[in-house]
């Protein structure tokens, strides 16, 4: 019994850690202001569950003997929750929840040049995509699943920086020197590009001699391109919404007189 | 810029059409080609370096041209500006233009991959281009037969 909730402290703490201070925000969030869309609170709520049953002992279980299912649990950690984590724009719900000295503290914060660096979308690309050729061009993957410790570390930098990239690509909160436009979908495009390049070298060579010792190996690189895709079509999707709201003819003069509507 | 709300803006309705033509030629060659017939395959043995990275970046920009295509034309027909014989010729071009670009600069020149293996490639590759060639006549085409009803009072 007390094994099992051992095994299940990571995904419950996760959990915990996401949705308990969007909740209060939520509780908190005064009655003057408009009401907090509730598909971004589902979409928080959702990146939540997809984190926690990702690090759940059920999926860390089967990621240990097959290169699928530990695929499976980088690109729902990695890309899917962090995706929809940032719909749930937890920035902008926090700034209306918190009072005025706190929301000037955090937008100083943000606006500090070692913020803005760290919040730039290639340092997303290189911390979470080129993170990937890290792992795996190199012994990192196998020595990730020889000591616990690293394999624990490795999850919660795919977490991290899959956040921080899709926030710097689609994030709609407000956040002061977002890149322009052009620049986040550039930057999409080629951090995607690189991951269907490393997942298709890693197809070649799981296959390189006969691929039948590492079926699921060149299967895992086959998830991992597909996988790479669905993310990119829902970064894709954030920002262009965001990009069609701007240009809204009614809606659009109230955004660019300062009135903002996440 | 952009033409005011309610003028119809061919130009621009012509470019976001060769964008979704772009996009949509480029994943029909990957499902029907790649999945379906299997003809060629998600890799091929001996596919140099620079076509593995060039193909990555294609397909990477091939799905945000679909997303894109989709919010543009919203945007145009959002601001009444969507000119249909427009959208309707800029797709054929752009999907002519896409089959010939992936005929000739993909199959023959980066040699990514071939249409076909162990087979005569001579006719695939003739009926690829062409295929190109024609979407293109039947994108001009439309614009032209456009262009004629537009001078009609």
């Amino acid at each position: 019994m007390t094994t099992r909730i051992v095994a299940w402290a990571p995904s419950a703490a996760l959990a915990a850690m996401l949705l308990a201070p969007y909740l209060a925000a939520l509780r908190l969030r005064p009655a003057t202001l408009r009401p907090h869309p509730p598909w971004r609170t589902a979409a928080w709520v959702c990146g939540a569950t997809l984190a926690a049953a990702a690090v759940s002992p059920v999926v860390t279980a089967l990621a240990h003997n097959d290169h699928r299912a530990h695929m499976a649990q980088h690109l729902v950690l990695g890309m899917y929750a962090p995706v929809a984590l940032v719909a749930g724009v937890p920035l902008a719900l926090a700034l209306g929840s918190t009072p005025a000295h706190v929301g000037r503290r955090m937008s100083h914060v943000l606006r500090s040049r070692l913020a803005r660096c760290a919040t730039h979308p290639v340092t997303g690309a290189v911390l979470s995509v080129g993170a990937l050729f890290a792992l795996y061009l190199t012994p990192l993957y196998a020595l990730s699943h020889a000591h616990p410790a690293l394999g624990w570390a490795v999850l919660v930098h795919f977490l991290l920086a899959g956040y921080l990239f899709a926030w710097s690509i689609a994030g709609a909160d407000p956040a002061p020197h977002r890149p322009a436009f052009a620049t986040r979908l550039a930057v999409l495009v080629v951090a995607a590009g690189a991951h269907a390049y490393l997942a298709k070298t890693l197809f070649a060579r799981a296959t390189e001699d006969g691929g039948l010792h590492h079926g699921s190996l060149a299967e895992a690189a086959r998830w991992m391109y597909y996988g790479g895709d669905g993310a990119e079509i829902l970064l894709a999707t954030l920002l262009f919404a965001a990009w069609y709201r701007q240009r809204d003819p009614v809606r659009g003069m109230a955004a660019r007189a300062g009135v903002s509507h996440p | 810029m952009t033409a005011p709300a309610g003028v119809v803006d061919r130009r621009r309705s012509r470019w976001v059409g060769a964008l979704i033509g772009i996009g949509v030629m480029a994943a029909v060659d990957e499902i029907v080609f790649h999945q379906m017939l299997a003809w060629h395959h998600f890799y091929d043995r001996g596919t140099p370096e620079i076509a593995l990275l060039s193909d990555g970046l294609l397909h990477a920009a091939e799905l945000v041209v679909l997303v894109a295509g989709i919010f543009l034309v919203a945007d145009l027909a959002r601001r009444s500006a969507l000119s249909r014989v427009g959208l309707s010729s800029g797709t054929l071009l752009g999907a002519g233009a896409f089959q010939v670009f992936d005929g000739v600069v993909h199959h023959k020149v980066l040699r990514v991959h071939q249409v076909r293996y162990d087979v005569d490639l001579l006719p695939y590759d003739v009926a690829w281009i062409l295929a190109g060639v024609l979407l293109m006549a039947a994108g001009v085409l439309v614009g032209r037969r456009g262009r004629r009803e537009a001078r009609i009072p």
